[in-house]
């Protein structure tokens, strides 16, 4: 008898094979956007706003042209077409004209023959400023005696959720408040990217983004200048983390290199870095929960205030967000929410991982925590007793359509083993105290805490926005054999979505040859590097480009065969014929085979007056448990451990899953104990690493992960996206286990040593909630709200040969929202 | 003003501002962009180098101060298309992610272990907490060395 061994094709999906771009990053040749260098190129820089409310009486700019070495300086007349961009709603000064609306506006831009020059230049321009009143408190805002920051007024979106009946009595209430910080995504490089002017009177830009063709859709119009001649290449991305959603240089590098017909890059510095990007909303949240003895939960209610500071960046859907995911994981079936993104003279904030799921997550928590104590029953059981499901309701009415593996991700985290105890007092290694290596303890006063906590995220774009991902796969041969090429403008940032689209070709198309065509605005928009959505779509895009390039092939092999029927499959560089092979897929190859493909996920439907539609596409959990120790007369932290168990659908690369859990949870560490990003009057007083305090490698515990792989009906193998649900539930999950240790109530995050060593009394809100606004804010959520700039490049576009033929419906060809 | 430094093993000569830092002349007059600038004010370790032999952040260093010195960035840990077995670690242990830090942290984990090529986890702790990583999490960072010390020759797991 003989044994026939399957060819196999190596490096596919479910392997935890290198990073594509993981030798060049270890050796320090992987080039940033802040790395890129051009022959006669000139240093841009920004003058900004001190004030955050002012209006600009005059701007002199000859002291900086007088400067040897400067090139050019451009305010806002200088800026040839709309004068305005953003990513929601175009209400963003490329540079400000009339007056500025929070401290860190830019005012002019210039370009210099050298950093240090450049830096001169900037100081030497002088604006002529008439301070105004400024609004810098979310709650003021939304007073009608506040200043206005825009015209229109300062409501920036309000969402208002029924559902039930939400007066339906319950046996027992808890009620609380709480709060969260500014929170900034602090991505390790810095803002940058390189214009290059081009021949054809357009540009080309080399930046770091999350999206090259929404910021296309914004810069092209500034410019004046139409699309095509506005070419966007993706730079190295040195983290992002929802930071690069929104434009920062890239308008300024265009406008100079223009003007100039030089090359000009922009790199800004880590201080002007915090003021050239947007932050994590701070919220205000008001929580009251109902339930029966038993401990099944009656109604929510729930009253939300954030902060989008001075322009709307995506605080619409972050406010969407929130809202929708106010109550938790949890089946409610009565329920009121009023979510309110207001405009104050801050800065404004927009996308970070979690993006509203977190701030809400962390008062949730709270409260399952508050229930469980009043209903003397345990917290875990207390959650796995409402744990959402598949075809559970939501408040907003939508069914829970894909895998909700909520009560097996909730187990799964428990039954994680707990960490040793703490040694005795005196007897540990210093190091393994609160205090760590600043040597403060022994130990003396040390209590321990566990924590739990629950919480969940959509995947991808919500609310009716047609999300869409477009890929092109080439297969070809060469002398060392079948190679494929894919060709996607998705966002490599750090999650690793390179090297899954690789992976993804390969299992497809049976070939370990696999290049990764560097992204561009060349190719069809992949859609945003956000929402954890990637993987889905951008995954999806390849896998059915890929089954189109494998289907002529077959065409292909079947007209040189004697028996053309049979299952054809590729595998390890063959074809295969009902498992036997036929030939060396490169045989097939005299001409290369091509296709491109558009995935879209299930239509979702936005939120009507009452908040009711079906908001999401698809869900993802985690839950995740904590073990602090608390040193009480310090108030000093040491998280011990991390247990923590993601719904990741099916892991396609699982070293990778494990390290966005590792690295969600490290952010979610932040914002629960030292990420504070602090405003005073609208001025950020903390712009550097040495005063914006992030995770060292010293104040990290052990994460042990679980991964619970239930597919997602669907979604291409049954994937879902793993970036953000670990961050949404760390904070809630650590400062549940400090308020065990310290019996403290601890509703505000950051958590300050203060608060532990009982020296701070928990906030208390300054007054009862604000009224529901009238009205939903400037304009009512559109039929493609959420980003809706991006769909009109995608609907632009000419119909691809061959799209829409697979039967999927969630592979629609492109337009409509399906609702 | 000229200065001249000896980088990973040749002199070169540069013309920089006086406040220039040696992160900038190796960045910005050299062409070494491997040492990163993603703080400029020592937090972060990204720019680490050493300077006759001492791990230090590149941006704190006058590039005056490195005139006539020995330079050793992260391009001096190897020649072409070799792994140094540190570099090696951290693209099996999954500890590169966005890369920005990777640099920095590639320099501090050799520096530790040529000093303690068996260090226990406290002790990478605290070597390393002058590195920032906004990505990881830093455990795979951790298992990254402890697969270098393996390789290395120490007795770490």
């Amino acid at each position: 008898m003989s044994v026939r061994t399957l060819p196999v094709t190596r490096g596919g999906i479910g392997e935890s094979v290198p990073r594509v771009d993981a030798v060049p990053k270890a050796k320090g040749t992987f080039l940033f956007a802040s790395d890129l260098w051009a022959e006669d190129m000139l240093w841009g820089f920004t003058v900004r706003s001190p004030h955050p409310h002012a209006r600009i009486r005059s701007i002199d700019v000859s002291g900086a042209l007088a400067h040897p070495g400067v090139r050019a300086v451009l305010l806002a007349g200088d800026v040839p077409g709309r004068k305005t961009y953003g990513l929601e709603f175009a209400d963003q000064p490329v540079l400000a004209w009339d007056r500025v609306r929070y401290a860190g506006e830019p005012v002019a831009i210039g370009a210099a023959e050298d950093p240090e020059t450049a830096r001169r230049a900037g100081e030497r321009i002088v604006v002529d400023y008439e301070v105004l009143p400024a609004v810098t408190d979310m709650a003021q805002a939304l007073r009608a005696d506040a200043p206005r920051v825009h015209d229109f007024g300062n409501v920036l979106r309000h969402v208002h959720i029924v559902h039930g009946d939400p007066d339906a009595p319950a046996d027992v209430w808890v009620e609380g408040y709480y709060e969260t910080a500014v929170q900034d995504q602090a991505p390790l490089g810095p803002e940058a990217g390189l214009a290059i002017p081009a021949p054809d009177g357009g540009v080309d830009l080399y930046v770091a983004t999350q999206w090259l063709h929404v910021d296309r859709q914004q810069i092209a119009p500034c410019l004046g200048l139409p699309a095509h001649k506005v070419r966007l290449h993706l730079a190295g991305v040195g983290g992002a983390f929802g930071a690069r959603e929104d434009l920062s240089m890239q308008i300024h590098a265009s406008l100079l290199a223009l003007r100039t017909g030089r090359p000009v890059k922009i790199a800004y510095g880590r201080e002007e870095s915090f003021l050239g990007h947007v932050h994590r909303h701070p919220a205000r949240i008001w929580m009251r929960h109902g339930a029966r003895r038993d401990g099944t939960l009656v109604c929510v209610r729930a009253r939300i205030l954030v902060d989008g500071g001075a322009y709307a960046s995506s605080s619409a859907a972050v406010i969407g967000n929130a809202s929708t995911f106010a109550c938790g994981p949890y089946e409610v079936p009565n329920a009121l929410v009023d979510g309110t993104a207001v405009y104050t003279h801050n800065p404004p904030c927009g996308a970070m991982r979690g993006f509203g799921a977190v701030q809400v997550c962390f008062a949730h928590e709270a409260q399952m925590d508050r229930l469980a104590r009043a209903l003397g029953r345990d917290p875990v059981e207390l959650r796995l007793r409402n744990a959402l499901r598949t075809s559970s309701v939501l408040p907003t009415g939508q069914v829970v359509r894909g895998s909700a593996p909520v009560a097996a991700v909730i187990r799964r985290c428990a039954a994680l083993p707990l960490p040793p105890e703490a040694p005795p007092a005196g007897r540990g290694d210093p190091r393994a105290y609160p205090g760590g290596c600043g040597n403060v303890s022994r130990g003396e006063r040390l209590r321990r805490g566990v924590g739990f906590a629950v919480g969940y995220k959509n995947i991808a774009y919500s609310e009716g926005f047609d999300d869409a991902s477009a890929a092109r796969v080439r297969l070809r041969a060469d002398a060392a054999g079948p190679i494929a090429e894919v060709r996607s403008a998705a966002a490599e940032v750090g999650q690793g979505i390179h090297t899954i689209l690789a992976q993804i070709a390969r299992t497809e198309l049976g070939v370990e040859r696999v290049a990764i065509l560097p992204p561009d605005t060349g190719v069809g928009s992949a859609g945003s590097t956000s929402a954890s959505r990637q993987t889905m779509m951008s995954g999806g895009a390849v896998q059915a480009a890929c089954a189109a390039v494998r289907e002529a092939l077959f065409a292909r092999v079947r007209r040189s065969l004697a028996r053309p029927r049979g299952e054809l499959r590729l595998a390890g560089g063959l074809v295969l014929l009902d498992g036997e092979p036929v030939g060396p897929i490169a045989a097939f190859l005299d001409e290369p085979v091509e296709a491109e493909r558009v995935y879209h996920h299930r239509p979702t439907r936005p939120l009507d007056a009452r908040g009711q539609g079906e908001p999401h596409a698809a869900f993802a959990f985690a839950a995740e448990r904590a073990v602090v120790e608390v040193d009480e007369e310090l108030g000093l932290v040491r998280v011990v451990q991390i247990a923590a168990a993601q719904d990741v659908g099916r892991a396609l690369h699982p070293q990778s899953v494990q390290g966005q859990i590792e690295g969600g949870t490290a952010q979610g560490l932040g914002l629960a104990l030292m990420e504070e990003l602090q405003l005073r009057d609208g001025r950020i007083r903390n712009a550097s690493f040495t005063d914006y305090l992030i995770p060292t490698i010293a104040d990290m515990p052990p994460v042990v992960s679980a991964l619970v792989e239930e597919p997602e009906p669907g979604a291409p193998y049954g994937a879902k996206g793993v970036g953000e649900p670990a961050t949404i539930v760390a904070t809630a999950a650590i400062v549940a286990a400090l308020r065990d240790a310290t019996g403290r109530e601890l509703n505000r995050v950051p958590v300050r040593p203060d608060d532990l060593a009982g020296l701070a009394p928990p906030v208390a809100p300054v007054a009862p909630p604000p009224p529901p606004p009238q009205g939903s804010g400037p304009e009512p959520v559109p039929w493609a709200h959420g980003l809706a700039t991006g769909q009109h490049e995608l609907l632009q576009e000419p119909a691809h040969e061959g799209a829409g033929e697979d039967p999927r419906p969630w592979e629609r060809t492109r337009g409509g929202t399906g609702s | 003003m000229r200065v001249r430094v000896r980088v990973n093993g040749a002199w070169r000569t540069a013309e920089v501002w006086p406040g220039a830092s040696l992160l900038a002349l190796l960045r910005d007059a050299l062409g070494l962009c491997g040492s990163k600038n993603a703080c400029e004010q020592g937090e972060c370790g990204s720019c680490s180098v050493w300077l006759d032999g001492e791990l230090v952040c590149a941006c704190l260093v006058l590039a005056a101060q490195a005139d006539g010195r020995e330079v050793r960035t992260v391009e001096g840990l190897t020649t072409g298309e070799d792994l140094h077995p540190v570099q090696r670690a951290f693209v099996e242990a999954g500890a590169v992610q966005c890369g920005f830090c990777t640099p920095g942290f590639v320099v501090a984990v050799v520096d530790l272990l040529s000093r303690d090529p068996d260090p226990d986890e406290p002790r990478i702790r605290e070597a390393l907490s002058g590195n920032l990583c906004r990505c990881t999490g830093y455990q795979k960072i951790l298992d990254a060395v402890r697969l270098a010390a393996s390789k290395l020759g120490g007795s770490s797991p």
